[in-house]
């Protein structure tokens, strides 16, 4: 080859980046775009289950296969996003113990280390199962951060020369003749760090070739270039609880059902799911009787979740594909694989290739295989390394140092930063200023949301996925605005640009930052609004008090009407301070009383 | 046998504090039983009447004269303009609040850079008014990240405040900790404790002037994050400004809010002063009674203890405070179970908009014009029982900055009526 392909990797989830990361790795000039933040489909709306392949043992054992494989590779070269809790499967007395001896074969014939524990055993484990459960599975399932882990894969493939562009939406595609040449993009944002609005315009990406991996979305990429992608849209709730109610993953011990999942995540437990095909993959309904059902359904295996605090719900989309020859009317029933659609020989369209389907525990799996068959096309013969080397923050982390002295910070927030950083702690957490917290539920401080800005720009939503802030029990409420100020205030120790992009000498611009601080308050709204009962309600009345009483945030003149200042009380001499004692100020003041 | 009084004000908020004061001062013999810390902490200290209609229409500049027009279920409109008005006096009487010498709102800064109308302020927040067209200068503390000043200069000068406005950041003297809570600042401002400042001990108050004094330009104001003492925070704002020259006002926060703690202080001093009984620290849990409330029960270390009174006032918050409370099936008042308004669908209970119009800040019991709570069937629930501030239904304080006064308002008017019945 003359020169070095160039591929354009369209979708931000797990899947896009683990394939830019891949080509990348492999010396191929990558640019991805991400019509949102990075993992805002799919990706950013998950249980954060890493699968053992334990829940596919029975009906799908070529992904309960593949599942056990990567579950491997990403505690290796993902230590730092990867909790292993272990997972239960429980069977209670109705279940059939039929399906009970299916699975454990299951999980036998799949290499799935399972074990059967008794009822007591069990209830040793994990204190809160209901006392009647008959007895259940062990198997290693664990828990994994989604955001974290797609965050490093794009870090890893910038540090291989990859240009990633978030917030760039797809317009179209370049077709020429019948072959795809590139993508136009419309940016939400201009080129780099996300400034809001300031500097936006479109952009033709010409590339060699052009990898879409959109996930639901794919039919969308696939219209624009005359192809018929069938994706199967198929909705899933899932419900976040205010601490962690168990510590491994808990599954139910039946075929598929709804709501048979608990997944202990970081300082939470998130309750899931459901199945349902949608038409739309952006737009659908969020009922309140699905919240209902996962709360009533969850507390046959865990009772006391009937009276805890849920935080938020959300929804996502599951990018569900198959062949077309199946025709399966239940989406339980179409297989959890992936499918590589090469349109040149499906479509006679040359230089695309879509990926549909899979699963997030399988994303590198996947982008191992469309690596292949883009290097394949250039006739490259580079080897995938990207189940060997360790994603940035996990290089080298084994030991959990004691980072409370080393920089002043209380112990517990300290081991969780530390716990979020991995190997990067101490790039991160060393600043010469002082370190306070600016989340206090979720143990965030300055330097780690500075270290976030640094990274994805104006977007305070791409800094709540980077570190968790906000994402705690008060959703938010106590500390959005000392995260809009960290945004005003960046600069002091690691300058992110002149003025002229929407920064000013010492951050962003007064503006931006108020547009960032509102989209966050909204997108943190959104998902509390399906948990608004008893503690969290009282929670959202305090949150609305906080921002619209102290502050009168929702009706700030900065963004409203004009104010004429000279109407209101200018105060009285007695009530300006008693400073003309010393001095006199022309403020006519008089000690008066 | 039961602990008896003429009237039982069960709440130790600012309604609380003002039916029982209001109740003490017509000679009832008073006594109020209040549970946890009030709100008063997690508010900022100010004393909104009315900055915007219902409607959104505002800043008001004169809340009396937009109050007759309020919606019937509106608790202002069950008490009438008038009450409001002797109400903030009894208020102004026991507080050194300033604004009362005007019907006029006061726009104050807030710590996240808007303004906010409101019509008594503390003296210390006085210096720091949006309408006084002086320079201004605030000063943030590089470790509270609460208040960060050159931010909310920024923010201000974007609402078109009528004066220049500028931010610093500077080291809080002394070596306090990243994450000291703000009562640790108040209490070293407060007893003027030695700090070390570049090896040398300095007391507090002189350490902050002198790292503040060079970053003055021509402003003859400064504002500090509401942290300026406890005890002593007319001492310390006192020695600032003879030190530093100009005027120096807080800019109240978020919780825990030390304004609204010296207010809470100030209210439980005047009760004392009025003869009532207060006890702090245990629930209401309970009630026996038909028509009339009998009697109510006090949970202490397991047992209930029965307290009687004539009269009884309510005065337990809404949903912050717990004094109304909600489930998956509904919304209920926890101690009399008085009903609460509510739609039997959840998802109507609130907007999709962040500042959306939300039923749930509504949310709350509705009254005859004596403040009794009405049932189902629009009769009185209990003769003998009253319902004031944050229990009370029928408005938005949030979305019209009414909180405080209709705390207030409804508070004396609660206690007024009940002294009334038992003289």
């Amino acid at each position: 080859m003359a020169s070095t392909p160039h591929v354009a990797v369209i979708g931000g989830g797990s899947t896009g980046v683990g394939i830019a990361r891949d080509l990348a790795m492999r010396g191929l000039d990558v640019t991805l775009v991400e019509q949102g933040n990075l993992t805002h489909g799919t990706t950013g709306r998950m249980h954060g289950l890493l699968h053992s392949g334990g829940r596919y043992a029975v009906s799908d054992q070529a992904s309960a296969t593949e599942c056990i494989e990567e579950n491997r590779v990403l505690r290796d070269i993902a230590s730092h996003c990867v909790e292993m809790t272990g997972g239960l499967f429980v069977k209670r007395p109705e279940d059939s113990e039929e399906y009970f001896e299916q699975k454990l074969r299951g999980c036998e014939e799949c290499g799935i280390p399972a074990e059967v524990v008794s009822r007591e055993e069990a209830r040793a484990m994990e204190p809160h199962l209901a006392k009647d459960i008959d007895k259940a599975i062990s198997v290693p399932d664990g828990a994994i951060d989604p955001f974290r882990l797609v965050v490093a894969n794009a870090a890893d493939a910038q540090e291989h020369g990859a240009r990633i562009e978030t917030h760039s939406k797809v317009t179209d595609l370049l077709v020429e003749g019948d072959e795809v040449v590139g993508l136009e993009v419309e940016h939400d944002s201009g080129p780099g760090e996300r400034v809001h609005g300031v500097e936006s315009g479109r952009e033709e990406i010409r590339a060699d070739y052009v990898v879409n991996a959109t996930g639901a979305w794919a039919g969308r990429i696939g219209d624009m270039a005359g192809v018929d992608i069938e994706v199967r849209p198929s909705k899933g709730v899932m419900t976040i609880m205010n601490v962690r109610q168990v510590d491994t993953v808990i599954n139910r011990c039946r075929p598929k059902g709804d709501a048979d999942i608990i997944v202990p995540h970081e300082t939470t437990a998130i309750l899931g799911t459901t199945d349902e095909e949608v038409e739309d993959p952006e737009d659908y309904p969020e009922e309140q009787w699905e919240v209902d059902m996962m709360i009533d359904t969850l507390k046959e295996l865990v009772p006391m979740l009937e009276d805890a605090r849920t935080i938020r719900s959300f929804w996502g989309v599951r990018p569900l594909y198959e062949p077309p020859d199946v025709g399966s009317d239940d989406p339980t029933d179409i297989t959890r694989d992936y499918f590589l659609l090469d349109h040149e020989e499906r479509d006679d369209l040359h230089g695309m290739t879509s990926i549909v389907g899979g699963k997030f525990t399988t994303y590198r799996m996947m982008g191992e295989e469309i690596s292949d068959h883009v290097c394949e096309q250039f006739g490259i013969d580079a080897e995938c390394r990207t189940a060997d080397e360790p994603l940035p923050g996990s290089e080298d982390f084994s030991v959990l140092r004691d980072y409370m002295d080393e920089f002043g910070l209380r112990s517990p927030i300290g081991r969780r930063s530390v716990e979020r950083l991995g190997s990067r702690a101490d790039e991160v957490l060393k600043t010469d200023g002082p370190n306070p917290t600016v989340c206090e539920c979720e143990g965030v401080t300055r330097a780690e949301i500075q270290d976030a800005i640094s990274q994805s720009g104006s977007d305070l939503n791409a800094v709540r996925i980077r570190t968790r802030a906000s994402m705690g029990n008060c959703q938010g409420g106590i500390c959005i605005h000392r995260m809009a100020s960290e945004l005003h205030g960046v600069g002091a120790s690691d300058a992110s640009g002149g003025s002229g992009d929407g920064t000013s000498a010492g951050g962003y611009d007064e503006a931006v930052v108020r547009r960032a601080w509102d989209e966050l308050l909204q997108e943190r709204w959104k998902g509390q609004r399906h948990a608004l009962w008893g503690q969290q309600l009282s929670q959202a009345m305090l949150n609305y008090a906080l921002h619209a009483t102290t502050q009168n945030r929702d009706n700030d003149p900065a963004g409203g009407d004009a104010v004429d200042f000279s109407a209101f009380d200018t105060g009285t001499p007695s009530g300006t301070g008693a400073a003309a004692t010393d001095v006199a100020t022309d403020g006519g003041a008089t000690d008066g009383d | 046998m039961a602990i008896e009084s003429e009237v039982l004000v069960v709440g130790g908020g600012l309604a609380g504090l003002t039916s029982a004061l209001a109740a003490a001062r017509e000679g009832a013999e008073v006594r109020l039983v209040s549970y946890k810390q009030s709100t008063l902490r997690q508010a900022s200290g100010l004393v909104d009447l009315l900055g915007y209609t219902p409607d959104g229409d505002g800043p008001l500049t004169d809340p009396y004269e937009a109050i007759p027009d309020l919606p019937t279920e509106h608790p202002y409109s069950t008490v009438g303009v008038d009450t409001v008005r002797e109400a903030m006096d009894l208020f102004d009487d026991v507080t050194d609040y300033a604004g009362g010498h005007t019907d006029t709102n006061a726009l104050v800064p807030t710590h996240g850079g808007t303004v906010k109308p409101t019509a008594r302020y503390p003296r210390s927040a006085a210096a720091g008014l949006a309408s006084d067209d002086r320079d201004l200068l605030l000063v943030g503390f590089d470790s509270m990240t609460d208040f960060d000043a050159p931010h909310a200069a920024a923010h201000l000068e974007a609402a078109g405040v009528p004066f220049d406005v500028r931010g610093e950041t500077i080291r809080f003297p002394g070596d306090l900790r990243a994450d000291a809570k703000v009562t640790r600042y108040a209490k070293l401002l407060d007893t003027n404790g030695g700090v070390a400042v570049r090896g040398r001990e300095r007391p507090a108050r002189e350490a902050l002037a002198q790292r503040v004094n060079p970053l003055v330009d021509d402003e003859q104001r400064v504002g500090f994050p509401a942290v300026l003492g406890d005890d002593d925070h007319a001492g310390v704002r006192a020695a600032l400004e003879s030190k530093m020259g100009v005027d120096v006002f807080e800019v109240p926060m978020g919780p825990p809010s030390l304004p609204g703690l010296r207010l809470e202080d100030r209210l439980f001093a005047a009760l004392d002063a009025a003869g009532a009984s207060i006890e702090t620290g245990n629930p209401v849990v309970d009630y026996d009674g038909g028509g009339r409330v009998e009697r109510v029960y006090v949970e202490k270390n397991g047992a209930e203890i029965p307290m009687t009174a004539d009269q009884y006032v309510l005065a337990t918050g809404g949903l912050v405070g717990k004094g109304v409370e909600s489930d998956r099936e509904g919304v209920y008042e926890p101690i009399f179970d008085c009903h609460v308004p509510h739609s039997d669908d959840r998802y109507d209970w609130f907007d999709t908009d962040a500042f959306g119009d939300h039923p749930f800040a509504g949310f709350g019991l509705r009254t005859d014009d004596e403040l009794r709570p009405l049932g189902t069937d629009e009769a009185v629930e209990f003769e003998n029982l009253r319902a004031a501030g944050s229990v009370l239904g029928g408005y938005d304080f949030a979305a019209e900055k009414s909180g405080s006064g209709v705390s207030i308002a409804t508070g004396y008017a609660a206690g007024t009526s009940a002294a009334a019945e038992v003289r």
